[in-house]
């Protein structure tokens, strides 16, 4: 089977986000990028349909942000191809156009099975992994929470839905997964063979045609929350803090 | 805990482990068997594998059955087995580094809570997640200006790297603070890295976290050949640990001095400046680097002493014999871990020895400590009996330099 994987970075929440001079962007040069924690479950998703059944895994990514440290990762996992895509742009695509150069790739790799996280906190104008599905024109389910293969042009899904209730699907492929998490965790891989991954793993390069769409929505403004006028905000010492919370609990009733 | 084989991708062989190599060696051949490495570990109990019985089973081919189990993860490297090794092998230092790294290597997973550490060390150069432009905060409100070296590079006679625990950790920045002021008022001639500091990496060796380790003593080779100054000073024993003794194996000596050495040196003018008395009964945890590894009893205690109305007490067991705190080499990470498998963390037995000793005043030498002694006197429920303060904190109260301002 033929896994691929897609890799999409966003601005790591351990620094204050800046948002940049026009008002309607984060200022990305000021940015610490990581994996959006969906992707890397999308990830070990493949890594364990590889090592339970037989893969190749390639994993397609953006030239953006910190990218290089996410693909040596990568293969210290175990993957058999990793391609980036160039990228100029200062800020990531949004997801429309996102979806159009991803697929832009992937369509020529003919995978048979496309997984993909299945949303990222940096999403506003629709969700990629069911717009990366449109793109390619192939069959999408979202939400997926572990995999299993059960033959050759089909793979057993599973999804939860409300009401403690749990789907167990079977996919025909070729298909895209918005995966939500794998069947387990993502694993923790040393140091040691991402060092190794650093000196022996080689990327290719493959070029997609800039995205011929414009965003269908307009991004005013962004801004950081305002302080609603119902909410109280607590300042003081954390002794100060703590007593103020004790006392709303007594009084809500919460604590007696 | 379920395990996964991964894919090996790459074939990698630690640079300086291996234990199946390793027990073929020199020191290891004279193990006797007589097992009190396994009588004198403090976790003992707890595991299905002590030193004596993983140097057994790995001769016997059985390192696969040892890789597995949870006694991998119970060592918190308080170097009593290594001490009282009547054949001196180096357990703590060489045979649980070697076995951890065999874990992760053969694809078995650490605790999370240790990967979370692991990660954090990796991606933002210290354990807590902090971001690495925050580095200086601890230093915020001080005031006076402090020679931050990443801004402005000349040479100092002391480096003083923070280390992430005083860095980061509301707690132990009262006490980067107050030494601060301490070496100000000692006229020493001192800097910082600023937001170029990162982990030594000590407890990430004695984890097994070769990879990680290695690449933290590069960046800081790196780094530190970009300063000048005469000694790296700090508040970590086991940053003092890693540039005392695993540095030179990567061809990188840098004179290091931690912080009890470095004062009790300094009593002569340090005395004068001691002037408020502490009327209370003081007894002191010897931590496992310092004290049973590096066999430094005295520095900390002539400091003490050098503070007028703090009678020193002992616990039953101090120095050589002193119990560890439970934080060392990465446990620091593992209490959900080794609770589990031991039944408790070995800070709560602690505290209950300070207690029995008579002593008001729990002093410590290490930021570890602080956090997990005083989290462990609310458990045992000694909040009114039993304090815990940082050797720097006892002095800078004495020097009435102490975080709150004057009293």
């Amino acid at each position: 089977m033929k896994i691929v994987t897609t890799i999409r970075q966003l601005p790591d929440l351990i620094e204050p986000l800046v948002i940049d001079a026009s008002g309607k962007s984060l200022d990305y040069g000021e940015a610490r990028f990581l994996v959006n924690e969906y992707d890397d479950h999308a990830l070990e998703q493949a890594v364990l349909l590889k090592e339970q059944h037989g893969a190749s895994i390639t994993v397609v990514a953006l030239d953006f942000g910190d990218v290089n440290d996410a693909l040596y990762t990568a293969a210290a996992k175990g993957v058999d191809r990793i391609i980036k895509i160039p990228y100029e742009e200062k800020k990531p695509p949004f997801p429309r156009a996102a979806a159009e150069i991803f697929a832009g790739v992937i369509r020529d790799l003919q995978p048979d099975l496309i997984l993909a996280g299945v949303q990222s906190y940096e999403e506003w104008d629709g969700s990629f992994t069911p717009l990366l599905a449109h793109a390619l024109q192939l069959p999408y389910v979202g939400l997926i929470q572990g995999v299993e293969c059960s033959g050759e042009q089909s793979i057993t899904a599973f999804k939860e839905f409300p009401g403690a209730a749990k789907a167990r699907m079977t996919i025909r492929l070729p298909a895209v997964l918005g995966i939500l998490a794998a069947s387990h965790p993502p694993r923790y891989v040393p140091i040691s063979r991402v060092r190794a991954a650093m000196k022996s793993a080689h990327f290719e390069e493959i070029a997609a045609a800039p995205p011929s769409i414009a965003p269908k929505i307009q991004l005013e403004k962004l801004y950081a929350p305002v302080t609603g006028a119902r909410a109280e905000m607590i300042d003081g010492s954390e002794s100060e803090i703590a007593s103020r919370i004790v006392q709303l609990l007594t009084e809500k009733g919460v604590l007696k | 805990m379920q395990q996964t084989q991964p894919t090996i991708a790459y074939d990698y062989t630690p640079s300086t482990l291996d234990v199946e190599k390793l027990l073929r060696t020199g020191d290891f051949l004279g193990c006797l068997q007589c097992g009190m490495c396994a009588g004198s570990c403090p976790l003992g109990y707890a595991m299905n594998y002590t030193p004596r019985k993983i140097i057994l089973n790995t001769r016997a081919g059985n390192l696969n059955k040892i890789l597995v189990d949870p006694s991998v993860w119970l060592c918190i490297s308080c170097y009593t087995c290594s001490s009282r090794c009547p054949k001196k092998i180096e357990l703590t230092d060489l045979l649980w580094p070697a076995l951890r790294d065999r874990a992760l290597q053969e694809g078995f997973q650490p605790p999370t809570e240790l990967q979370d550490a692991f990660e954090k060390i990796y991606k933002y150069g210290n354990s807590l997640g902090g971001s690495p432009r925050k580095r200086m905060d601890w230093a915020a409100g001080l005031d006076f200006p402090i020679a931050n070296l990443a801004k402005d590079p000349h040479p100092v006679d002391v480096l003083w790297i923070v280390e992430c625990f005083p860095s980061y950790y509301p707690r132990n920045q009262i006490v980067a603070r107050e030494f601060a002021r301490m070496l100000n008022i000692l006229e020493i001639d001192w800097g910082v890295l600023g937001h170029k500091e990162k982990c030594l990496g000590d407890c990430d060796r004695l984890y097994g976290e070769e990879g990680l380790f290695e690449t933290l003593v590069e960046n800081n080779i790196e780094l530190l050949h970009d300063y000048q100054f005469n000694t790296i000073l700090v508040i970590d024993p086991h940053a003092f640990r890693a540039l005392n003794r695993f540095y030179p194996l990567f061809g990188a000596t840098f004179p290091a001095e931690h912080y009890a050495t470095f004062l009790a040196k300094r009593l002569g003018p340090l005395q004068p400046f001691l002037k408020k008395p502490i009327p209370a009964k003081v007894t002191y945890h010897d931590n496992c680097c310092i004290g049973r590894r590096c066999q430094c009893y005295e520095p900390p205690r002539q400091l003490l002493q050098a503070i007028s109305g703090i009678e020193l007490v002992e616990m039953e067991r101090n120095r050589d014999n002193a119990l560890c705190c439970g934080g060392g080499g990465g446990g620091m990470w593992l209490d959900g871990h080794i609770t589990k498998h031991g039944g408790h963390r070995l800070s709560d037995e602690r505290v209950k020895q300070a207690a029995a000793s008579g002593a008001d005043i729990l002093a410590v030498s290490c930021p570890y400590e602080l956090s997990r002694f005083e989290d462990s006197i609310k458990v045992a429920g000694l909040e009114s009996r039993l304090k815990v303060r940082d050797l720097i904190e006892l002095l800078a109260e004495s020097m009435d330099i102490q975080e709150g301002g004057k009293s």
